[in-house]
């Protein structure tokens, strides 16, 4: 290189990049917790998104355990545009580093977004999986005092009617996968039991005794149904393979159990009982045994049950003037009332299902004559809607 | 001397801006996003095995299917041709047994005394009709949560079946079913209908 061009390319590069180096010092340090260890959510920055690839992006992440504030405020940002196809950014603000640079192409633009915010939350949130594809089932009151069974998109959005049968159908149950839904009806005049193959439209009969056949959950493996059975005098759990063979009852408590939920490793079952007269929760070894109680410290009513996918907690209702939220180890340990961030009020709500990623629950909300499905992010306690369905709607469960 | 300076400025005008600014990185293979899964048609139909075709002509009084009643032999007891109770086969009435309905306590399957003697007639009833059958129906109030309300309603058509097997009928005379609190007699949120709604209700059974 010339000499005569080298010092002075030398100053002017040094003094450019100290230039740089004090444009970055001068902004504040953003303290972020991370929020799998503090409450704190991720602050985010939406920019170059407008309509409704921005609604579904700001919801999904908002629900994800992040905050949409102005890009100053922001640990990352994300940016794009919307034409035919979405592109989209992520750039952590500080570092200037580009974390994602993604074209979406194909289906819709809420399909694109919600990859997108997926992709964003893998991203920045190690180990938690995005839940913004996710589909969920739940009852919708229908005139006449009857109900059908619905799935959706988890935002509430794409809602379709699995059942149209001008009864009361009701207590949906996935099968691990998303192709078919167990539920409760009352179209043969008694409630069954009955699996429900979303594609090809077959049903079959799962449990069809005398008295109450309801409270369908599928072992997390597929194979297996539990459920509550009346055909022995008081409805008591039961156990099944998937078709409803080989039917093995669990309790023989002359009082009632409902609500049973799998562990994730299949090998237990948490249910309600009430053999001590009044709702508690407990467990039992899924292939038989006795029934040991959850012991949450939390008075009254418990019911509802939910095991989370990673197997850390127990979701359910409780009842302290009214229904709330609770969780409890479930492991061992004492039991919570979930409470709204600032007021310190319990979080009202009741029938939790936990999301695909530990951390979402959905569950049902009491708005003067209706149902309304919710989102509660655990972490941040921060609750939030499902939109777009009318009417009264309840008994949320989210495929896994 | 002229080329320095513009090559100079360059330089620093380029590391200005990738300093500030960092360069957007060229998205390469996009992502095709599968299209959205099969729509669901809505199913209007039983398809399991042994289940009979349901005859619409509109929904019963409780949201039951309603079949066209066959040309039946003459009424008995002075009732209009009766619907079939899918469940069970037999005719169903819903009305003679109107004024037994038991109620019950808040969250209690427990037979209050004033509520015997209702029980009591039914029991009298069967007695005197030894082909009669009855189904107990069980509901709250909507005050408990959807899972657990079936489960008592379950509860109190049985505890109104006990009863009524210790006066004397033969257990299999004697049908059982919860809706929870999906049936209420009364709508509304008071304790007045609340009450109204807890209750266990006969629907006698012909042959």
């Amino acid at each position: 290189m010339n000499p005569t061009l080298f010092r002075p390319l030398v100053v002017v590069t040094l003094l450019a990049s100290l230039f740089v180096a004090s444009l970055r010092a001068a902004e504040p340090e953003i303290d972020v917790v991370h929020p799998q260890q503090g409450v704190r959510l991720v602050p985010i920055a939406l920019e170059g998104f407008t309509g409704e690839v921005r609604s579904t992006l700001k919801f999904d992440l908002e629900i994800q355990g992040f905050e949409i504030v102005p890009s100053d405020k922001a640990q990352y940002l994300v940016s794009g545009s919307y034409g035919s196809s979405l592109i989209g950014y992520l750039q952590d603000r500080i570092s200037k580093v580009w974390l994602l640079s993604k074209e979406y192409t194909g289906a819709s633009a809420r399909l694109q977004a919600h990859t997108f915010a997926d992709e964003i939350v893998e991203k920045l949130i190690p180990g938690q999986a995005g839940v913004a594809r996710t589909q969920i089932a739940f009852k919708a009151a229908t005139p006449s005092h009857n109900s059908e069974i619905y799935l959706a998109d988890y935002d509430g959005y794409n809602a379709q009617a699995v059942t149209r049968d001008n009864t009361i159908s009701r207590d949906p149950a996935w099968l691990p996968g998303c192709r078919v839904l167990y539920y409760t009806s009352y179209m043969s005049g008694n409630p069954f039991i009955y699996s429900h193959e979303l594609q090809t439209r077959m049903r079959k009969v799962v449990a069809g005794f005398s008295g109450l056949n309801t409270g369908a959950a599928l072992s997390p493996d597929g194979r297996r149904v539990a459920m509550i059975l009346s055909k022995a005098g008081s409805p008591d759990l039961y156990v099944a393979d998937a078709d409803g063979g080989n039917l093995k009852r669990l309790t023989t408590t002359k009082e009632d159990e409902s609500s049973p939920c799998w562990s994730p490793d299949g090998q237990t079952i948490c249910f309600v009982s009430r053999m001590r007269g009044v709702a508690e929760l407990y467990r039992i070894p899924a292939a038989g045994g006795s029934m040991e109680m959850v012991r949450t410290g939390i008075p009254g009513n418990l019911t509802e049950p939910d095991w989370s996918p990673d197997g850390k907690t127990i979701v359910f209702t409780a009842q302290t003037g009214g229904f709330v939220l609770g969780t409890v180890p479930a492991g061992g340990g004492a039991g919570t009332i979930l409470l709204k961030p600032g007021s310190g009020e319990a979080i009202r709500g009741e029938d939790p299902f936990w999301a695909p990623n530990s951390r979402t629950v959905i569950f049902t909300r009491r708005v003067g004559d209706r149902r309304v499905l919710s989102l509660l992010d655990v972490i941040s306690k921060q609750v939030k809607d499902v939109g777009q369905i009318s009417g009264s709607c309840s008994q949320p469960a989210w495929a896994r | 001397m002229k080329h320095s300076l513009v090559l100079t400025l360059l330089v620093v005008s380029a590391v200005l801006f990738v300093g500030a600014v960092g360069c957007q990185p060229r998205v390469k293979n996009p992502t095709p996003i599968p299209g959205a899964k099969v729509g669901v048609k809505p199913e209007g139909g039983p398809e399991g095995p042994g289940q009979a075709p349901i005859v619409r002509e509109g929904s019963g009084v409780t949201g039951q299917p309603v079949v066209q009643p066959t040309t039946a032999p003459p009424p008995s007891d002075g009732n209009i041709a009766l619907p079939t109770d899918p469940d069970t086969g037999m005719k169903r009435d819903e009305v003679f047994f109107k004024a037994n309905t038991v109620y019950f306590d808040f969250d209690r399957s427990t037979i209050k005394s004033s509520e015997r003697a209702k029980i009591e007639a039914v029991a009298n009833h069967l007695k005197s009709q030894p082909t009669y059958k009855v189904k107990v129906e069980g509901h709250c109030d909507e005050r408990g949560t959807e899972g657990y309300n079936l489960s008592l309603g379950e509860r109190r058509a049985l505890a109104v079946r006990t009863y009524l097997v210790n006066l004397g009928i033969s257990a299999d005379r004697v049908y059982t079913i919860s809706f929870g609190e999906a049936r209420p007699a009364v709508d509304g949120h008071t304790e007045a209908a609340w009450s109204k709604n807890r209750r266990g209700e006969f629907i006698r059974l012909l042959p």
